[in-house]
């Protein structure tokens, strides 16, 4: 009694009013959404041109030893059921939030003769490192299309040092080339903020924590061009799939 | 060109531009080599090659294009000192003055073509080498003009020995068509320096047509549908447009050289040098069609598609010459010449 009085005394009040209040006013107001992730598929329909052999990578004296049948191109990583890898996803008309600064660099490795990844993203202002871990002589030649992005072209000797890029205007599929090996080609495409995806094999894609709110989904494929689609982030996952077509 | 005293030739003089015409031929070859090999990039700095010494780069890192490109420039300085060489030849030995002053502007025009194929590296400016491809093709022309002055041919001419002026009209028709092949090769360096591959892949027909559907569409379908093995830029349709009057232009050329040659074969007759040149010419564009179908048969590969740029210099070349003879041979004649060298009183031509 003594407790359960001592528990109700008037100092015990005047300390629980504050955070009462609080308890009360959160009750009384609506939920705040949180972030969510966008997901979906990317399918493809229809068939893709096949792929071709890579014969110069044979007939170069020093790429032709790195393997002992001609690599592929991969214009299109399509799975059994149509599942379409190497699709840029992103929010169209998102600018102004590149996290790139202070995000992890993006490492674009040239090995084989081919560049590894083949289809990249960062953001703007993200350092993207080009290694070559072949044992010959590469060019690293940035191709961007947009002003404020600057051409550049660099020789990179085997076991030479890294190069670092960071491009400042959003660009999709800016092309990095060697004209050391002509066939050697990546597609870096630089986005205005962190809310992007590549798809994968499975043709599956995730836009993490993005801002509750509508957005217009971007999904770009190097060869097939780009489509949009219409999302509302409101409670939890939203989804979106594209489907891709060659004629 | 006034007539003047009998020129006294110089064999060695005419030799060594000789020489050096022969090697701004397969300075063209190379070039267009590294052009096809897509290779133009592949040596980022100049007039260093990756750092060293042009003529110290070490051979291990003359690989992939950078073999053509390397290669190419080390040609270009051979080319470059060899018309040094021929400029202060001119200067010092020939009397006539304007050759003296042809043989600097060949100078002149090796030295700007260095600068243009070192700024197009440098500045990353593909359309610099469009200019530097088709200054290539009038420098070569330029050196086979100097070895014909240089020629006991040409001194033969000056003494006119040569009897038949040729006719104004068929001047004319040779002059146009020589120009519209030069513009035939502008439109083909144009082409090729949009590094987007074959913007038609089939021929005679294209895309399956007589003549192709250009639409947003269709362009998007095509590039969805191309397997460029060397990343080409997607295609669009101001490049087919220029493909398709590449041909148009070819299939011009073709029917007006045809039509110089038989035109002269009835004015000027079979013996005629001009006439045998001709004959010459019209074997060239019949190659260079044929090459032209075979670049779009076999995807444009590199040695074919350099051949046909061969070809083309040679057309452009062999017109100029021809031009340049018939010109020279439809000059007034002066009273001494109407008699001849030896006395002789000339055969005149009719027609004018």
């Amino acid at each position: 009694m003594i407790k359960s009085t001592r528990f109700l005394n008037i100092e015990t009040m005047k300390d629980m009013k504050l955070p009462a209040a609080l308890l009360l006013a959160m009750l009384a107001l609506p939920p705040v959404a949180k972030s969510a992730d966008i997901v979906g598929v990317i399918t493809l329909k229809g068939t893709p041109p096949a792929e071709k052999e890579i014969t110069p990578i044979k007939e170069d004296a020093n790429c032709g030893a790195l393997y002992k049948a001609a690599p592929t191109t991969h214009f299109y990583v399509v799975g059994s059921k149509g599942e379409l890898a190497d699709v840029v996803v992103s929010l169209k008309g998102v600018t102004g939030k590149s996290t790139g600064a202070s995000a992890p660099p993006v490492v674009l490795d040239q090995k084989g003769c081919l560049y590894a990844p083949q289809i990249l993203a960062i953001q703007t202002g993200q350092k993207l490192i080009v290694k070559n871990s072949d044992p010959c002589v590469h060019n690293v030649h940035a191709t961007p299309t947009v002003p404020g992005n600057p051409e550049s072209n660099q020789v990179q000797m085997a076991g030479g040092a890294d190069l670092d890029y960071q491009f400042a205007q959003p660009e999709m599929f800016l092309r990095f080339k060697c004209d050391v090996h002509p066939w050697m080609f990546a597609w870096v495409s630089v986005i205005d903020s962190p809310y992007y995806c590549i798809s994968g094999p499975d043709g599956k894609f995730v836009i993490k924590n993005v801002p509750p709110g509508k957005y217009t989904v971007a999904a770009a494929h190097r060869k097939l061009g780009p489509q949009t689609q219409d999302v509302e982030v409101k409670d939890g996952e939203a989804t979106v799939n594209f489907t891709f077509e060659v004629k | 060109m006034n007539a003047e005293a009998p020129i006294k030739t110089n064999p060695w003089l005419c030799g060594f531009a000789g020489l050096t015409a022969f090697a701004t031929f397969l300075l063209l070859g190379l070039g267009g080599l590294v052009t096809s090999h897509e290779a133009g990039m592949s040596v980022p700095d100049w007039p260093t090659s990756y750092g060293y010494n042009m003529f110290a780069l070490p051979i291990k890192l003359w690989s992939g294009g950078a073999f053509f490109e390397h290669t190419h420039r080390l040609l270009a300085s051979a080319v470059g000192l060899m018309t040094t060489v021929l400029t202060v030849w001119l200067w010092l030995k020939d009397p006539r003055s304007w050759m003296r002053w042809l043989g600097v502007a060949a100078f002149l025009g090796v030295v700007a073509q260095g600068v243009l194929g070192g700024l197009r590296v440098t500045m990353h400016m593909d359309s610099l080498g469009i200019y530097h491809g088709t200054i290539a093709q009038l420098f070569f022309a330029l050196t086979c003009a100097l070895v014909l002055f240089t020629s006991r041919f040409w001194a033969g001419l000056v003494a006119n020995r040569q009897i038949r002026r040729v006719p104004s009209g068929l001047r004319t028709l040779v002059l146009v068509t020589t120009l519209l092949i030069l513009g035939q090769l502008i439109l083909g360096a144009t082409m090729r320096h949009q590094h987007a591959g074959l913007a038609i892949p089939d021929f005679p027909l294209a895309y399956g047509s007589w003549w192709p559907d250009t639409s947003p569409d269709a362009v998007a379908g095509y590039n969805a549908r191309r397997a460029e093995i060397n990343g080409e830029n997607p295609i669009t349709a101001f490049q087919i447009g220029l493909q398709m009057a590449h041909r148009g232009m070819a299939l011009a050329i073709f029917i007006l050289v045809a039509a110089c040659a038989w035109q002269m074969w009835r004015r000027l007759g079979g013996r005629d040098s001009l006439t045998k040149l001709a004959g010459g010419w019209l074997a060239l564009i019949l190659a260079q069609v044929a090459l032209g179908a075979a670049t779009i048969w076999y995807n444009k590969a590199a040695d074919v598609a350099t051949a046909h740029v061969l070809v083309g210099a040679l057309a452009l070349t062999l017109g100029a010459l021809w031009c340049i003879i018939a010109f020279r041979r439809s000059e007034p004649l002066t009273e001494t010449q109407s008699l001849g060298a030896f006395g002789v009183q000339p055969v005149m031509a009719a027609n004018k």
